[in-house]
């Protein structure tokens, strides 16, 4: 029998800046120990983690990282309302666990006094002490405490140290009294909110904000018991108070920095002219004008190089394993659907994605080195000139940089943006941005249909292309992010104001549980999703399958070749050239025979029924085709366009094979070739702005919490191909037949 | 009175007020920059925004557009 638990568990909201080491902390007390999930109607995630103390056990709720608890956005409001207990996702916080760098305490309190005022029992960690002393800062714990009215404890979240006082401190808060603080507010401001408080408005934390409200916020959240007659009321005490020379909002500033001036007065001595500190030294050459561009270049190199080099190995051993399983199959089983079903669908589905992962994972890993260092914070400042000319902020230029290799890496940084609007154009364009899926169409096409020339002995003209195809992207993520922040998007720019934390060594536990944390994440939610479109597909290209409707000489062959094999084979080794012969014979019909099913499967069908939509775009059925399969990822349309031109299952592989069917290809009224320059640029532009990733698309419901997000890409990016690759193969045609 | 946008490199002063209600100038209260503050202009970007001060002992980067916002009074 387990006996009774001696303690109810200790619920703990965890709440600082950020850049206080507050991932750091939580990572520390909880480890493995966590669950995330979502908070109803908001992007916010839910970090719930279990950690124990002797007999207690505490559920820690990690809040978002924020500087002030004003919420001006849905998102903002989860932290009041956790704290406040009007949350059901999670339940009411016993006591309330506020990190603060130490090496900046003054910003830092200004949270603290927010949330001293929530009148909830409260424990502070002082934490990164060893920064402050590298700035010569010295801070006394003890009459801090005293003037805080809280515990406070000193920790250092990254070494592991004061983690059993600061558990400690918080089972012995809870149920505590918390001693009230003297509001920071002058006395008009009171009173007003003591008015408010009268007509209704609870709890008082709330009547305060509300008057405070001047961005309109909590206004709009419709909160129950705010009437028309409060709104009234609101506009009038904020010009009584004006008056009064109490201005709103800035009374809220001044009179808690005010507070925290008086806390801090003997508590924390900051030598007077200190000697630069470390993060000071580096940022003299990181931030500069010519150095730090180019250290910035320099390590958006080498976060690309490594990409392609250290992931490349590891996709191809993937890719070889993909290779191995599908051979192993074709052994063991003879043509059927199920041969087909595991090969062209759970194989291909899941290996695709697979093959995928060591780039997304090294992605990950740099982002996460980057987040943890404090570097991303100089990107941004350096790169916000420029983001800012098209709507956006310098905060996109990493998450926007890093689609260049994979979106979902991408989208998945985005979460760095802290306001809204600016985070939904960036997750909204980053799928714009040429990612590595694309290369081999880019590659295949290119190789085979631009011509080799060179202008001024250097410029080859395949460079070019491949280049233009880039341009292509960035120049459409431009238009449309300009177009989106006037229209969809629309509002004012939000603040760019943001802190340039000190650098410090990413810890290599937080880094690498980033990086297995979102790698994994990704696995789950868009490899079942990449999973279920690829069986989905190869069931459109499968069925319907009537041997009836096959060309019967066909067949026929196939039989006869078969038996031909089989006869041969029983004879040794000396028929070993004529077996060649009648094998490669064999594997011809097969493609034929297959090529001939897709075009009768429910795939084929749909590419028939669109081919006069495709036709102003230069593509016959087959390309529509291979275009709509190619929905799970993109680089699918290269194996179907295989298929569909015949090369059956096992030559599609060959590139060079598939260059010498696509250029034999001809339309099948006409007998004209089908692929000519223009055509081979129609399909790549449309690839360059098509939306055919459905991993992305998945990623970017859980980032925006919604299916609409995800359905708008889609639309907007296919009609963005759509009529980008028409207007890229008519005029290329004027150009051709001129 | 001269805002916070026409402070030169290395130039240190005091805020004397912040213009406006809206969300940038709340977000400028809280980030630290009240009457009163104390800062030291530290660096601009190289492409001439944003740019990068010192302020209650941290480093703080907004552009210029929001830096005109922040009136100031410099000693030199």
């Amino acid at each position: 029998m387990p006996a009774a638990n001696p303690a109810p568990d200790i619920t703990v909201a965890l709440i600082g800046n950020p850049n206080t080491g507050k991932s750091t902390l939580f990572s520390a007390l909880c480890g493995v120990r966590q669950r995330v999930g979502n908070f109803p109607g908001v992007t916010v995630e839910k970090k719930v983690g279990q950690t124990r103390f002797h007999d207690q056990s505490f559920s820690i709720v990690d809040l978002p990282g924020s500087y002030s608890l004003a919420p001006r956005s849905p998102d903002e409001m989860v932290a009041v309302d956790v704290l406040l207990g009007r949350q059901d996702a999670v339940d009411t916080p016993d006591v309330v666990l506020c990190i603060v760098d130490a090496s900046n305490l003054e910003r830092n309190l200004y949270l603290v006094s927010q949330v001293l005022e929530l009148g909830r029992p409260t424990v502070l960690a002082l934490n990164m002490l060893d920064v402050a002393e590298e700035k010569g800062v010295t801070i006394d714990a003890e009459v801090l405490a005293e003037r805080l009215g809280i515990r406070v404890v000193q920790v250092q979240a990254n070494k592991r140290i004061g983690l059993a006082e600061l558990k400690a401190a918080l089972a012995e808060a809870v149920g505590g009294k918390a001693k009230p603080l003297p509001s920071p507010f002058p006395e008009p401001f009171q009173e007003e909110v003591g008015l408010l408080v009268e007509r209704g408005v609870r709890p008082r934390y709330m009547a305060e904000r509300l008057l405070l409200d001047t961005s309109g916020y909590l206004d709009s959240a419709k909160l129950p018991g705010v009437t028309d007659e409060i709104r009234t009321f609101l506009v009038e005490a904020r010009e009584r108070l004006s008056t009064a020379g109490v201005p709103i909002p800035a009374v809220e500033a001044m009179s808690r920095y005010g507070w925290v001036s008086t806390v801090t007065d003997g508590v924390c001595r900051r030598a007077a002219d200190r000697p630069a500190s470390l993060t000071d030294r580096i940022d003299r050459v990181l931030t500069n004008r010519w150095l730090g561009s180019l250290f910035f270049a320099l390590v958006m190199i080498v976060m690309f190089q490594s990409v392609f080099y250290v992931a490349e190995p590891a996709s191809a051993m993937i890719d070889m394993m993909n290779e191995f399983l599908s051979n192993l199959v074709m052994q063991w089983l003879g043509p059927g659907a199920l041969r087909s079903l595991l090969i062209n669908g759970v194989i291909a589905g899941v290996g695709g994605v697979l093959v995928f992962l060591p780039q997304i994972f090294v992605l990950f890993l740099f982002i996460a080195i980057l987040e943890d260092c404090g570097y991303m914070a100089r990107a941004a400042y350096l790169m916000d000139r420029l983001m800012s000319r098209v709507g956006l902020s310098g905060k996109s230029f990493i998450p926007l940089l890093s689609s260049f290799a994979c979106a979902i890496p991408g989208i998945m940084a985005a979460r760095v943006i802290e306001h809204p609007r600016d985070r939904l154009v960036t997750i909204l364009i980053a799928p714009l941005m040429s990612c590595s899926a694309r290369l081999p169409v880019y590659t295949l096409l290119i190789g085979a249909f631009i011509p080799d020339r060179r202008y001024l002995g250097i410029l080859g003209l395949k460079g070019l292309t491949m280049f233009a195809m880039y341009a292509i992207g960035i120049i459409a993520a431009t238009l449309v992010a300009l177009v989106l922040r006037r229209t969809i998007v629309k509002g004012s720019a939000p603040p760019f104001v943001m802190e340039l934390p000190s650098y410090k060594l990413p810890g290599l536990d937080i880094v690498t549980y980033r990086m297995f944390d979102r790698g994994w994440s990704f696995v789950r939610r868009a490899g079942t999703l990449i999973f279920a479109v690829t069986i989905v597909v190869w069931a459109a290209g499968y069925y319907p399958r009537n041997p009836a409707n096959i060309d019967p000489a066909l067949m026929q062959a196939e039989a006869r070749l078969q038996r031909e094999i089989t006869e041969l084979a029983a004879t040794g080794p000396s028929a070993a050239d004529e077996l060649d012969h009648r094998e490669r014979e064999l594997a011809q019909v097969q493609g034929r025979i297959s090529g001939q099913y897709l075009r009768h499967s429910a795939l084929g069908q749909m590419g028939q029924f669109i081919e006069p939509a495709v036709k102003p775009l230069g593509w016959d059925w087959r390309i529509g085709c291979a275009a709509i399969a190619s929905l799970p990822a993109r680089e699918v349309v290269i194996a179907t366009l295989g298929v569909i031109y015949n090369l059956g299952e096992e030559e599609s592989e060959s590139a060079e094979t598939l260059s010498q069917t696509l250029k034999k290809a001809t339309w099948e009224e006409t007998g004209q070739p089908v692929f000519n320059t223009p055509v081979a640029l129609s399909i790549m532009v449309f690839f360059a702005l098509c939306a055919q990733c459905a991993s992305t698309l998945a990623v970017m419901r859980r980032e925006t919490n919604s299916w609409k997000w995800p359905a708008f890409t889609f639309v907007y990016m296919t009609v963005l191909a759509y009529v980008g690759a028409m207007a890229t193969y008519q005029i290329g045609m004027q150009f051709v037949t001129s | 009175m001269s805002t916070l946008a026409e402070a030169t490199v290395g130039q240190r002063g005091q805020v004397t007020n912040i213009e406006g209600t809206d969300d940038v100038a709340i977000r400028l209260l809280e980030m630290g920059l009240t009457p009163g503050a104390e800062f030291r202009l530290l660096g601009v970007a190289p492409l001439g925004d944003p740019i990068e001060i010192e302020v209650r002992g941290y480093r703080l980067s907004l552009r210029r557009t929001e830096a005109a916002r922040v009136l100031v009074a410099t000693k030199d």
